[in-house]
């Protein structure tokens, strides 16, 4: 399968808004993931709905949300805009922030689930053999919790790598910018007689998704046994 | 005073109250299952926060709701021998030894691993997986890795349960040598009256709760040390 430079650049993108998206989401949803898993606290089932809103609202409505915060005419927007110059809209890097706040929830709940399967008492017996809290969570709950960080990383990844609703609202659709795989995809099928592309950028898709989920299982199975699974 | 411990605990709807004084170097917490014994060992070891009252080990205090003095568990040193064990199942045998070892102050240690090793007979596990451990073996990886971790005093539940009788008996022996020649004071819960008459120098009663005296009684000394 012979692909075209533009083809190359568009899965080039693609990677690189994913990478960042999951590498910069990675912290902050294992945070989360930590405070709804370990800590009840006031608001704490409103942050584990706000967390999931992405999950159920119709993605075009999510992108929306981040154009009135983030676009230029937002608050966050205008000042990130006076301040340092930076314009999320039309900009690979909000395309990157788009396809985090929609993995975001799924690498949530993969981690989330992680963490509870980790025996409290275990960090109980850390405690009294003279770990300190912080100590206690790096040394047990950390490693043990492993399988789910990268079984979220990966769903994010795969999230990410297909996210077209809110990539589009919010970023819009500017080649090399933000011209996401399943952009270049609904750009293509605009074009008449461009079957062929279409069909390239799609399989491409379809292996790198794929690719994405299977090691995410094999990483859950091989420390959480034959019978465990992602979804 | 070894112990003296006089605390309400409160876990869900039951409450337990438990009060004793022990001067003894070993004492021994009996009472019928469900009485909360293995609920006054959290509470000393700070795992568990008492609703009111107070605990001194050794004349320390490590909780009183009446000042808000509350140790942290890790400040406490209790060498806590849990009765599920509690290895580190992502360590080895070794990696669970060593976990308590180096958080202790080198000038503290009682004890060293060759010392525990021999003793427990544990030298040949060191580099199993805790998965891969017979129940007797845990328990004993589980005492070792206690003792390593320098404590000022120790908590053991049912550490004598579910070893073979030559294992029971070495390990018995070690409890008695500790006892007879450290200043460690030992809190030991037991289900076996051959064990607590050989060990115990006073031993504690805890009743079933949910009567009418939901109060412990704390019997005289058996044997004072």
């Amino acid at each position: 399968m012979i692909l075209s430079t533009a083809e190359w650049a568009v899965i080039a993108l693609s990677l690189r808004v994913s990478l960042v998206a999951v590498l910069v989401t990675l912290p902050i949803a294992y945070a989360l993931a930590w405070l709804i898993a370990r800590r009840r606290f006031p608001g704490g089932m409103l942050l584990d709905a706000a967390i999931h809103l992405p999950l159920v609202l119709p993605p075009v409505v999510t992108g929306w949300l981040l154009l009135i915060v983030l676009g230029r005419n937002g608050p966050v927007g205008a000042w990130l805009e006076a301040a340092f110059g930076i314009t999320l809209v039309f900009n690979w890097l909000g395309a990157a922030i788009a396809a985090a706040v929609m993995a975001l929830p799924l690498m949530v709940r993969a981690m989330r689930l992680s963490i509870e399967a980790v025996d409290r008492r275990l960090v109980g017996a850390a405690r009294t053999l003279g770990a300190s809290p912080f100590r206690a969570f790096l040394t047990i709950t950390l490693p043990l919790s492993l399988p789910g960080i990268a079984a979220g990383a990966m769903l994010g990844f795969a999230r990410s790598l297909g996210e077209f609703g809110a990539t589009i609202t919010f970023a819009a659709n500017i080649e090399g910018q933000t011209r996401t795989l399943p952009l270049a995809i609904y750009s293509g099928l605009q074009v008449p007689g461009n079957e062929d592309a279409v069909a390239r950028l799609a399989v491409i898709s379809i292996i790198l998704s794929l690719g994405a989920l299977m090691v995410s299982e094999w990483l859950v199975r091989r420390s959480q046994g034959s019978r465990a699974h992602v979804l | 005073m070894s112990f003296d411990v006089d605390i309400e605990l409160t876990l869900g709807e039951r409450r337990i109250a438990c009060a004793f004084a022990s001067g003894a170097k070993l004492t021994a917490l009996v009472g019928p299952s469900g009485a909360g014994k293995t609920s006054v060992l959290n509470a000393i070891s700070g795992l568990l926060k008492p609703s009111s009252g107070r605990i001194a080990v050794a004349g320390n205090f490590l909780f009183d709701s009446s000042t808000h003095c509350d140790i942290a568990p890790e400040k406490r040193r209790a060498g806590y021998v849990f009765q599920d064990a509690r290895l580190f199942p992502h360590l080895r045998v070794e990696g669970n030894l060593a976990y308590g070892e180096k958080l202790a102050a080198p000038a503290e240690r009682w004890i060293t691993r060759s010392n525990v090793t021999g003793l427990l007979q544990i030298e040949d596990l060191l580099g199993r997986w805790p998965a891969t451990l017979s129940g007797g073996e845990t328990r004993r990886v589980a005492i070792a890795r206690a003792l390593l971790s320098a404590p000022r005093f120790l908590l053991l539940d049912e550490p004598l349960a579910s070893l073979d009788p030559d294992r029971a008996e070495a390990l018995a022996s070690l409890i008695e040598r500790i006892r007879d020649t450290l200043d460690i004071p030992i809190l030991l819960v037991s289900h076996s009256a051959d064990e607590v008459d050989r060990l115990a120098g006073e031993v504690v009663k805890l009743d079933a709760p949910d009567t009418d005296t939901p109060q412990v009684s704390s019997s005289t000394g058996r044997r004072d040390l």
